[in-house]
């Protein structure tokens, strides 16, 4: 450590002891060592410093005196992020909201819940189940993750094609600004005037304030809920299916598809008693009131065989219903155990293109030979392709990298995004450059520029600069047209 | 088909070249919404139309701002889809832009999202003449930050939108709306008791002592919940359910034919019936209320922040009186520096929002 950081990281120290306890600031290499990463361990870095307040005024306190001494700030939830949002920067100072973890209240006959950001995903819904409510988003993660962290990502899950994202499953947030202000966005209403900084916050990865609180909507637990399994021969018949499905007029609580090497995986690890022999699986989960399932379930299953489902299975009790999703969600650490490593990506397509988004996937894997599981949410789009590599062969990292930036450009071409739930962060920040023109990363950086002038809330995440995609740019020539033309070359 | 997008821009990027205030309407539906604007210069899109793509497996529709809202509704209709926002047109050339520049959203919104909620993607031309698309055509989307949504509610002060992509949702078989006659306490808790299990309720509002109740599923399904409903709160069906719920989405309804003002009152939905002076309608399980009402709308605004609410003067204002709730200084220097940060030198509709913006 140099010895200005030595300097800065003592004068830290001692501005944070005025503010908290002195158990709350970790400092020693060993205590530090754990925050290194989040979700994504490939990228590593040890902060400077970590934080662990416990109330409002010690957040605000502390992000005071981080500004005073223009020190970075990366906020931490439960660190389970895929992107490497909350990687840590060697000059920044790490702050975790994991003792942010008390519900504040559930308000049954307004559906509606008040939350520190430390609280889990799935702590909201153990809650707030004795009112027969629940809170929709459900991240994979859902155990551990924390909501606070799901704002800053905008977490999704299996269910958001019908319940949406967690932009729209929260009322209202309370932020401490890169000035150390608290200020409320959204309200208990419906809507709240002016700009909807409701939206703007969700998703935006800790860059424009310190998430200190969150309202969320509760919903009512539906009556009933079913799943059907039907099982396809050919892995684009499963993708119509999808098409089929939503064309008649259903809307799926859950729809999701798996392929070959996935089902394999799944079955090997959980004995989920998937079809071995098929070539793609869709699980389709339909819910609501008794009647409402009973009359759509009939309904689904005839769209699907004629789709040309080779079979369809309809779970027989809840506890089958468990199992098979039990298959579905243990499919990463599944496919997990059939290679040293795994690289999960995380494109968003138009359904219609996932057949040659599926080709090209596999023209790449051919290409790279490395292989691929699929998974996905198909019935929003978002593919999760699960890379399988070793890491200590050398340079298979970095080819594994590369071939899923090359699934993400993929995804863009189709008339995608580069990432439907996972976020930005530290791992797609170059393919945002693929994914927007000089402009618009102009006017994110503006927006950034708003709320955070100094640049100290999670700095090099989510948004590129413009040298950055120019000096990729250069590297990567695409049928001789250079990307950001207007940029000057270095 | 009509695709005006190069003279939009170019009409803005002048406007900029020149610092001249740009007054951004399409039919012109909604110009009783906020504060009267003082550009000199007005850019229509009017006639930026055409619906761009749809296909209904996919429930996206990607259309030109100037796109009538009939015929949307018309393209969507034919493959049984609508705009799950239900919003109201207030005028038969309305068009989506404006509609989503005034997030606006009509019964169904407390329980099927707001305007904004279904926002995917949006191609706009900013303050300084920036072709910019935000967002996309897929219901997952987390690269940059969602600049797409905060177009919704933003009234063209921020970007004028060349076109915006819509998440879509089929229309339900059956419809049946119910009325009971009860109190209005009894009506907020009752609606709100209700919301909190599992019924296929799209609509509520309450006035002249009598709660309404949409409900829309399967015809068997909305049968046996309007039986449910009917007998737990003595409940009847009316038989024009479709024409009660356009005449309170057009406020076409005798209780909005005034010349007194009406103030919009945004508040928590279970909050208590408010004594102010004057009629009231009440929608969407109670976070939104209508009030007939020539009370200073700042003893009003005081009033109803207390109760985390805020009110808006929609209809009939006079012209000196700032027509939304004004904002927190917190959240006010927060508006001005995205402004800034969108549009810095101010021509995009300014102070229509706020005045300062």
């Amino acid at each position: 450590m140099t010895l200005k950081l030595n300097t800065i990281k003592q004068q830290l120290i001692s501005a944070f002891c005025e503010l908290i306890p002195k158990t709350a600031i970790l400092h020693q290499a060993e205590e530090l060592r754990p925050y290194e990463c989040d979700g994504l361990s490939a990228y590593r870095q040890t902060p400077m410093l970590v934080v662990l307040p416990e109330t409002i005024e010690q957040v605000q306190g502390i992000i005071q005196t981080c500004k005073q001494l223009n020190v970075p700030v990366i906020a931490r939830g439960a660190g389970t992020g895929l992107s490497g949002g909350a990687l840590p920067l060697a000059d920044g100072v790490l702050l975790s909201l994991a003792r942010f973890k008390n519900i504040l209240g559930i308000d049954p006959l307004a559906r509606t819940a008040r939350v520190q950001p430390g609280v889990r995903n799935l702590a909201i819904s153990e809650a707030a189940k004795t009112h027969g409510l629940y809170y929709a988003p459900d991240p994979s993660s859902q155990i551990a993750c924390t909501i606070g962290g799901n704002v800053a990502e905008n977490s999704g899950g299996v269910h958001c094609l019908k319940y949406g994202l967690t932009v729209h499953n929260i009322l209202k947030l309370d932020i401490v600004t890169i000035d150390g202000e608290l200020i409320s966005i959204g309200s208990e209403a419906l809507d709240s005037p002016g700009y909807d900084l409701l939206a703007l916050m969700t998703g935006s990865e800790g860059m424009l304030g310190v998430i200190v609180e969150v309202t969320v909507k509760l919903l009512p637990i539906p009556e009933q809920a079913k799943v059907i399994m039907a099982s396809f021969d050919d892995v684009y018949k499963a993708g119509q299916a999808v098409a089929n499905i939503i064309s008649a007029g259903i809307i799926p609580a859950g729809l999701e598809m798996m392929d070959k090497l996935a089902i394999q995986a799944a079955e090997d690890f959980i004995h989920a008693d998937y079809p071995l022999d098929a070539e793609a699986i869709l699980l389709c989960e339909l819910d609501g009131s008794h009647i409402e399932v009973d009359e759509l379930i009939p309904l689904a299953e005839k769209v699907l065989h004629d789709s040309g489902a080779t079979e369809t299975r309809l779970a027989k009790d809840e506890a089958e219903r468990a199992k098979f999703w039990q298959g579905r969600k243990s499919a990463f650490p599944a496919v997990g155990r059939m290679a040293p490593d795994y690289y999960c990506m995380d494109g968003t397509i138009p359904k219609k293109e996932l057949a040659n988004v599926l080709k090209r996937i596999a023209d790449l894997s051919a290409e790279y030979d490395l292989p691929v599981a699929n998974v996905f949410h198909a019935g929003d789009g978002n593919m999760h392709p699960l890379i399988l590599y070793d890491a200590n062969i050398e340079g298979e990292l970095e080819r594994t990298e590369e071939f899923g930036a090359k699934i993400l450009e993929a995804c863009v071409e189709a008339g995608g995004t580069i990432t439907g739930e996972h976020g930005v962060g530290m791992e797609k920040i170059d393919q945002m450059c693929v994914q927007f023109k000089s402009a618009e990363l102009s006017q994110f950086h503006a927006i950034k520029d708003a709320f955070d002038p100094l640049a100290l809330l999670n700095p090099g995440k989510a948004v590129p600069t413009l040298h950055r995609c120019a000096e990729l740019g250069a590297m990567h020539v695409h049928d001789g047209k250079l990307p950001h033309p207007e940029l000057p070359r270095f | 088909m009509n695709d005006q997008s190069q003279q939009l821009q170019q009409q803005i990027k002048t406007a900029f070249d020149n610092k001249m205030a740009c007054n951004i309407v399409g039919s012109g539906s909604k110009n009783f919404l906020g504060n009267a604007s003082s550009a000199e210069e007005t850019v229509s899109t009017k006639d930026h139309t055409g619906i761009i793509s749809y296909d209904a497996s996919e429930l996206v529709m990607t259309v030109r701002s100037g796109t009538r809202l009939k015929d949307i509704d018309a393209a969507l209709a034919e493959n049984n889809q609508s705009l799950p926002f239900e919003p109201p047109a207030f005028g038969d050339d309305a068009s989506i832009g404006g509609t989503i520049a005034c997030n606006l959203s009509g019964p169904a919104r407390a329980y099927s999202g707001a305007a904004r909620d279904f926002v995917l993607g949006a191609h706009i031309i900013n303050g300084k003449g920036d072709d910019l698309h935000f967002g996309g055509q897929v219901m997952k989307n987390v690269a940059g930050y969602d600049a797409s949504r905060l177009m919704a509610g933003a009234y063209g002060t921020l970007g004028l939108i060349l076109d915006v992509s819509l998440k879509v949702l089929p229309i339900a078989q059956s419809e049946i709306t119910v009325k009971s006659e009860l109190p209005v306490n009894i009506a907020i808790q009752t609606i709100n008791e209700l919301s909190a299990q599992n019924l296929p309720i799209t609509a509520s509002c309450y006035f002249d002592n009598h709660l309404y109740i949409r409900l829309n599923s399967s015809e068997k399904n909305a049968q046996s919940v309007s039986q449910f409903i009917c007998k737990k709160i003595s409940a009847t069906e009316i038989d024009n359910s479709k024409a009660f719920w356009l005449s309170i989405k057009e406020q076409q309804h005798a209780f909005f034919d005034t010349e007194e003002p009406i103030v919009r009152l945004s508040l928590p939905a279970t909050t208590q019936s408010l004594n102010f002076d004057g009629e009231q309608l009440l929608e969407w399980g109670g976070a939104l209320r209508w009030l007939k009402s020539d009370l200073n709308i700042k003893r009003i605004r005081q009033t109803i922040q207390q109760y985390g609410g805020h009110a808006s003067v929609f209809r009939n204002a006079s012209s000196d009186i700032e027509f939304f709730h004004p904002l927190e200084p917190g959240v006010k220097q927060l508006h001005q520096r995205l402004k800034q940060a969108f549009d810095p030198a101010g021509i995009l509709n300014p102070g229509r929002l706020y005045k300062e913006l």
